[in-house]
């Protein structure tokens, strides 16, 4: 089992702790839906130093960023982070991860499942190329400040000033004396920051951090995965091994603003003959009538007839309704379409509706 | 964590309090604590019958779905209707105002080989 670097801090917060991909990580601290709700109000703070942090240099490193990436990643000026994908030749999703330029060398920050088989498929078409890729995951940490309090609080902690810095760009700072890179990013659908530090400084910056304190009354305090699962959903974004998979590519999980099929990847063929043929099924959002969580594989139905599958459902604590992505047939995905959940025997209502659920308005 | 001594314990944590031939059933404070934030509880139909070792419900919280098993057969003679508003009083008092079903059964043995309040503190400990 491998342990982030914030492990015993997690652990003398009382934080529950999960088994996620090889890691143990904190799923909740409090509960889920306060530490949800602090991060749509104030400021959380997450863990995510299990997510895979590889870093390549060398002249061809572009060249093979552009074969794997379905996102085009050629023109990248220095300080610039991009989300994309890295398919199979059929498109099936292998990941999605965030590349960023810096002045020497480029970032892949991929998800903790994946870092093996990221890892792997870099290495296999580096092969033969000028490309050195170095797995940093284990020497630094990782840390997400998320909602409408983060950037000023970061701003104070730091001594620095954010201002200039836009949305999914990214810098580098000295605290003291280690240095951090800073990006403009993260997964709840709030403004803030992801940061990576070294791993051997991450639980001296901690104090500073959470603002020197944790009490009821603190503007940052500490989110779990748990946490994170509902307001990535609630933002409508989407969860590896839930909308997206190798099973389908990633026009199909409705993320085509990240496939730029005028360049050639790894998948594009796949993807224009999807494209001419026209899809055969995608993820949509769903509103489900009552109270109930549709969970990952619930069978949607219309008229009896199978036509989908759950891939993630919470009931939002921010919207106050249950609400679900799915995959679904085609036919059936049109907003306003009526569909049924099976819970088993029982069904339940669940109207096609746009995607995000949540959005932070500006 | 307070655990009545009033009642008998399972080990999938739901317990169960008679009442004459009536008992009443819940989960634990502890089985609460741990679904953490219950957001949906599934009743069965009063008037249903339901069989010892099997679901009469479901526990819906943010993270997951769990079932609730009853350990006896017989007759659902009442739910928590409240729970239906307000899932959340079983986070909040799981032994009282969290109950969930009442069961009308003639034979009460099963309840003979589950927990008291001492074993069952022993099994969470």
């Amino acid at each position: 089992m491998n342990h982030s670097p914030l492990h015993s801090y997690h652990v003398k917060l009382g934080a529950r702790m999960v088994d996620f991909a090889g890691w143990s990580m904190p799923v909740m601290y409090r509960g889920i839906i306060e530490e949800h709700n602090h991060t749509r109000t104030k400021c959380s703070l997450f863990d995510v130093s299990h997510m895979g942090r590889l870093y390549l240099t060398g002249s061809d490193t572009e060249a093979l960023l552009q074969q794997v990436c379905t996102r085009n990643v050629g023109d990248m000026s220095v300080g610039l982070s991009r989300y994309t994908h890295i398919c199979r030749e059929d498109g099936g999703i292998l990941d999605d991860v965030i590349v960023s330029r810096f002045e020497d060398q480029y970032l892949v920050v991929c998800n903790a499942s994946n870092r093996e088989k990221i890892t792997n498929w870099l290495a296999k078409h580096a092969e033969g190329k000028d490309v050195q890729m170095t797995d940093r995951t284990m020497e630094t940490a990782m840390v997400a400040l998320q909602g409408p309090e983060a950037i000023p609080q970061v701003e104070r902690l730091l001594n620095i000033d954010l201002g200039e810095l836009k949305r999914y760009h990214f810098r580098t700072g000295s605290y003291f004396t280690f240095k951090y890179s800073i990006f403009r990013s993260g997964y709840t659908g709030e403004d803030g920051v992801e940061l990576i530090l070294p791993a051997g400084i991450v639980k001296l910056a901690m104090p500073a951090l959470m603002g020197m304190g944790n009490g009821d009354d603190a503007v940052i305090k500490p989110a779990g995965l748990g946490a994170r699962d509902s307001l990535r959903l609630e933002a409508g974004m989407p969860l590896y091994g839930h909308e997206l998979t190798e099973d389908w590519d990633s026009l199909t999980a409705r993320q085509g603003w990240c496939v730029h099929l005028d360049k050639d990847f790894i998948g594009a063929d796949a993807m224009r003959q999807k494209k001419e043929t026209g899809l055969s099924r995608k993820i949509v959002g769903l509103k489900l009538e009552g109270r109930r969580t549709a969970r990952q594989g619930f069978e949607l139905r219309c008229g009896g007839e199978a036509i989908g599958q759950v891939t993630s459902g919470v009931l939002s604590p921010t919207l106050g309704i249950s609400i679900a992505m799915a995959l679904v047939d085609i036919d059936h995905t049109k907003e306003g379409t009526e569909l049924a959940v099976q819970f088993g025997a029982k069904e339940v209502s669940a109207t096609v509706v746009k995607i995000p659920f949540y959005r932070l308005s500006s | 964590m307070s655990v009545p001594t009033d009642r008998k314990y399972s080990d999938s944590h739901e317990w169960y309090k008679v009442d004459g031939n009536t008992v009443i059933m819940g989960i634990t404070a502890f089985a609460a604590e741990e679904l953490t934030d219950i957001t949906y509880v599934e009743l069965p139909e009063v008037g249903s019958e339901c069989t010892a070792g099997s679901a009469v419900g479901e526990i819906e919280s943010v993270k997951a779905t769990s079932d609730l098993y009853c350990a006896i057969s017989g007759k659902i003679s009442a739910v928590n209707e409240e729970l239906a508003e307000h899932p959340e009083l079983v986070n909040d008092d799981a032994h009282e105002k969290g109950w969930m079903v009442k069961i009308e059964s003639s034979d009460l043995a099963p309840l003979d080989s589950l927990m008291d309040a001492a074993a069952y503190t022993e099994h969470i400990g």
